[in-house]
C-alpha cells in the first residue's frame, strides 16, 4: 500500500510540495532560508544527474563542469556584457547541451564506463579554463554575478518584494523560486522516466544487449539522456551563480562532480526523491558538524561510510523498504 | 535536521556562557567576533596559524578583562579553504550568529565570495587575505590586515631600482597568488619605468622549471630575476635557478617568507632577496624601530603558548583582531556603523606587520615600507633594509 503510494508520481511531487510548503515553519533565520535555497537547486541537479545514472546506467564525472560552465556563461553573459539573466540562462544550456553531445554521441556507442573517463577530462578542461582565462573568468579569485532578472524585476536575496499584498524578504522569495525550480525538475524528470525515452533507457540498464535485440537504439538514447542531464546542470548552476553573487572555480571542481555522484549513491540510484534526500543530507552534513571542529572530516567521512556498507541501496529506498516490510508484518499479524 | 543543529547550537552557546560567567561575573553579553578560517584543507597553511593566534589572543583579553568591560566571544568556522562554503559559513555568522564584526577569511576567493553578503548585512569585516582586489576599490564594510601584492611588487622593484636594476625577467605561478602577482608586477613595472623583457609562468604541479628559466637566461638584457609564486613552486625554481648557475640577482615575493621555504630550497637559496614581515627576523630589527616590541612579543607568545614555529599568517590575525578591538573601544559600543567609521580612522597602530594609518580611501593602511627587504646569507634571513 505504501509501496504504491511512494512510487505513484504525482503523489511523490505533490508530498514534495507539500514540504516546501511546511518548512518555512522550521526556519528560523535567513541563514536556514538560504541554506534550504541552495538545497533545492543542488537538488534539482542531482534529479538530472540521477536520470543519467540511475536510468541510463551511464557515469559522469564531470558534472560539475557543466554545471561550472553554466555558472560562469551565466555570470559572465550577464555580468560583463549586460545579457538579460534567462537568455544568459538558455544560451549557456544549449553550449552545455552541444558540449555534452559532441563528447557522448561517439562515445556512447561503445559498451562499458568509457563516458566516466571522457566526462572526467572534459570536467578537468573546464576547471583548468575557469581557471586561467583571468581576463574573463577573474582566475582562481573568482568573479561576482550580479543579481537574477526577469524584465527589469531583480530577484536579490537582499531585496524586499511584495507577492500578492505579502510582503517578503529577498531570501524567502528565492526559497520560493528555488523550490518550484526544484518541483519543475521534478515533474520533467518524472515525466521523462515515465515516458517511452525512460522505459528504453530502463531496458538499455537491465540488458544493453537485449534492449539493442528489440531494436531499440541504445546509443541514441543513451546520449540523448545525457545531454538532458547537462542542461539540467548548467540551468542550476546559471541560477546557482546569481543565488550565491559570486563563483570561483571550485563550481567546476573535480572534488564538486564527486560530490554529485555521491548525492546519488547516497540518497539511492534510480530513485528521484532518494537522490533529493542525498542533496539535502550532504549539504546540511557539513553545517551539522562544524560544531566538531577539526573532526568534522573524519565523521563526515564515518557517516558516508557507514551509510554505504549498511544502505548500499542508497537512504531512501532502504528506509521505504524497512517501513513497508513493518507494515506488511503489522498487516500479518492483526490478520 | 535542523531541530538538531539548533539544539546542538543552543548547547553550544549554553556551554560558552556557562565559561564566560565563571570567568568573569559580569552580567554583560559578551561581543561576538565571528571567523570563517580555512583552518583544514589546501590553504590550511593560513588558517591554523590564524585561528591559533585568535583562539589565544581572545583568552587573554578575557583574562584582562575583556573590552568595554565586555568579555569577547569568538564564533568561528572552518571553510576548508572552499569559496561557496566560506560564504555560507559568513551567512551562518552575520545571519545566525549575528556576530558584531568578522576577522577572518583566510584566502582571496573566500573573502570576496563573502563580500557581497557582508556589505548588504553592514557588518564590519577585516580580512586575513592578500589580493589587492579585496580593499581596491574601497568597499565600506570590507578592512584587511595584509599587505597587497601591488605593495610587494612595489617594494621589491624600488629594491631592485636602488640596485641600479631596470630589466627584469619575471618566473609567476599560474595559480591565484602568482598571476595576481604577475598582473601587479606587470602594471607597477610600467609604472615605475621598468622593462620586463622576459614573462614565463609555470602551473602549480610542474615539477621541474629549466625550461622556463632557460628562456630567461636566454633573453637578452635580463639584469635581475623575480619569481612571484607560493608553495612548492618558488623552492623548485630556486633550485633550478642554483643548478642552471644563474648569477643574476634574484628575487622571491612574501609568498614565501617562512623557515619552511629556507629549507625546502636549501643551499639554493643563498643570496636571495624578498620582502618580508619583520617577524622574521625580530631579533634583527634596531632597538628604535616601534615595531620591535610587537613583534617580538608576539613570536614569544605565540610560540610559547602553541609550541610551533610563528608565521607571517597567524600575525595577519593578530593585527585583525587587535584592529577590531581598538575600532570597538574608540567606538564606545559595538554599533556596527560607528564601529566601521573607527576602524576606517585608525592611525598609528603599530602591528605585527606594520603601521596601520586607515582613511576612508585606504582600508588596508599599510604602505610599502611596512615590508622589510631580507636576503639569505648562510642559510638564514638577513635584514638588508
Amino acid at each position: 500500500m505504501l509501496n504504491r503510494f511512494m512510487q505513484s508520481r504525482l503523489r511523490g511531487l505533490m508530498i514534495l510540495a507539500l514540504i516546501l510548503i511546511i518548512l518555512p515553519a522550521f526556519l528560523g533565520n535567513p541563514f536556514h532560508y538560504e541554506l534550504v535555497t541552495q538545497m533545492a537547486i543542488i537538488a534539482a541537479t542531482v534529479v538530472g544527474l540521477n536520470l543519467l545514472v540511475g536510468f541510463a546506467g551511464q557515469i559522469s564525472l564531470g558534472h560539475a563542469g557543466f554545471f561550472g560552465l553554466g555558472a560562469y556563461f551565466s555570470g559572465i553573459a550577464t555580468g560583463t556584457y549586460g545579457w538579460p539573466s534567462v537568455p544568459a540562462l538558455l544560451v549557456g544550456a544549449i553550449l552545455v547541451a552541444l558540449i555534452a553531445w559532441i563528447v557522448g554521441r561517439p562515445i556512447l556507442r561503445l559498451k562499458g564506463h568509457y563516458l566516466s573517463m571522457a566526462t572526467l577530462a572534459v570536467g578537468f578542461i573546464i576547471a583548468i579554463i575557469l581557471n586561467n582565462e583571468r581576463a574573463l573568468t577573474g582566475g582562481p579569485d573568482g568573479m561576482p554575478v550580479p543579481a537574477f532578472e526577469v524584465f527589469g524585476w531583480e530577484l536579490s536575496a537582499f531585496g524586499r518584494y511584495s507577492l500578492f499584498g505579502l510582503e517578503i524578504e529577498g531570501f524567502q522569495a528565492w526559497y520560493i523560486f528555488a523550490s518550484v525550480v526544484l518541483l519543475v525538475a521534478v515533474w520533467f524528470a518524472l515525466n521523462l522516466i515515465e515516458s517511452p525515452i525512460g522505459r528504453a533507457l530502463r531496458s538499455v540498464h537491465g540488458s544493453e544487449v537485449a534492449a539493442s535485440v528489440v531494436g531499440v537504439n541504445t546509443a541514441k538514447y543513451k546520449s540523448l539522456v545525457f545531454v538532458i542531464s547537462a542542461i539540467y546542470a548548467s540551468l542550476m548552476g546559471g541560477l546557482y551563480a546569481h543565488f550565491q553573487g559570486f563563483i570561483t572555480p571550485a563550481v567546476a571542481s573535480f572534488e564538486f562532480s564527486i560530490l554529485f555522484i555521491t548525492m546519488v549513491v547516497l540518497g539511492g540510484m534510480g530513485s528521484t526523491f532518494g537522490v533529493i534526500l542525498g542533496a539535502v543530507v550532504l549539504k546540511l552534513l557539513p553545517q551539522v558538524l562544524a560544531d566538531f571542529q577539526e573532526l568534522e572530516t573524519v565523521m563526515f567521512g564515518l557517516i558516508l561510510m557507514l551509510t554505504m556498507i549498511f544502505m548500499p541501496k542508497g537512504l531512501l529506498p532502504t528506509l521505504t523498504a524497512i517501513v513497508s516490510k513493518r507494515m506488511r508484518k503489522k498487516a500479518g499479524g492483526e490478520a | 535536521m535542523f531541530k538538531t543543529m539548533m539544539r546542538r547550537a543552543g548547547k553550544c552557546a549554553a556551554v560558552a556562557a556557562a565559561g564566560l560567567m565563571m570567568m568573569s561575573a559580569q552580567a554583560a553579553e559578551p561581543i561576538k567576533i565571528g571567523s570563517f578560517l580555512s583552518v583544514t584543507g589546501p590553504a590550511s597553511f593560513l588558517g591554523d596559524p590564524e585561528l591559533k593566534t585568535l583562539e589565544m589572543y581572545v583568552e587573554k583579553i578575557n583574562e584582562e578583562g575583556g573590552v568595554l568591560g565586555r568579555q569577547l566571544e569568538l564564533i568561528h568556522y572552518d571553510d576548508v579553504g572552499n569559496a561557496s562554503s566560506a560564504r555560507n559559513f559568513a551567512s551562518r555568522l552575520v545571519r545566525s550568529d549575528r556576530v558584531d564584526i568578522i576577522v577572518g577569511g583566510s584566502t582571496t576567493g573566500a573573502t570576496m565570495a563573502a563580500v557581497p553578503l557582508i556589505e548588504q548585512a553592514q557588518v564590519p569585516f577585516i580580512s586575513l587575505a592578500g589580493a589587492v582586489v579585496i580593499t581596491t576599490p574601497v568597499k565600506k564594510w570590507v578592512f584587511k590586515t595584509p599587505q597587497s601584492d601591488r605593495m610587494a611588487a612595489e617594494r621589491i622593484l624600488s629594491d631592485m631600482k636602488d640596485r641600479g636594476i631596470t630589466k627584469i625577467g619575471l618566473i609567476s605561478g599560474t595559480d591565484g597568488f602568482g598571476s595576481s602577482g604577475r598582473t601587479q608586477t606587470l602594471e607597477v613595472a610600467e609604472k615605475m619605468g621598468m622593462e620586463v623583457l622576459a614573462d614565463v609562468t609555470y602551473s602549480g604541479s610542474d615539477t621541474d622549471m629549466t625550461a622556463q628559466l632557460t628562456n630567461i637566461r636566454n633573453t637578452n638584457g635580463v639584469e635581475a630575476v623575480l619569481n612571484f609564486g607560493f608553495g612548492q613552486g618558488p623552492a623548485i625554481v630556486t633550485r633550478n635557478y642554483a643548478q642552471l648557475g644563474m648569477n643574476l640577482p634574484f628575487y622571491q615575493s612574501h609568498g614565501v617568507a617562512s623557515d619552511g621555504f629556507l629549507e625546502l630550497a636549501g643551499s639554493s637559496a643563498e643570496g636571495l632577496r624578498l620582502p618580508a614581515s619583520p617577524l622574521l627576523v625580530p631579533d634583527s630589527l634596531p632597538e628604535d624601530d616601534p615595531q620591535k616590541a610587537v613583534v617580538q612579543n608576539y613570536k614569544s607568545e605565540y610560540e610559547a603558548r602553541w609550541d610551533s614555529k610563528v608565521s607571517t599568517f597567524g600575525a595577519y590575525a593578530y593585527d585583525g583582531l587587535m584592529l577590531a578591538v581598538r575600532a570597538i573601544e574608540e567606538a564606545g559600543s559595538t554599533d556596527p556603523e560607528a564601529v566601521r567609521e573607527a576602524l576606517e580612522n585608525i592611525k598609528g597602530y603599530v602591528g605585527v606587520t606594520g603601521e596601520f594609518n586607515m582613511s576612508p580611501d585606504d582600508h588596508n593602511g599599510l604602505d610599502p615600507d611596512s615590508f622589510r627587504i631580507l636576503e639569505v646569507q648562510n642559510g638564514e634571513w638577513k635584514l638588508i633594509d
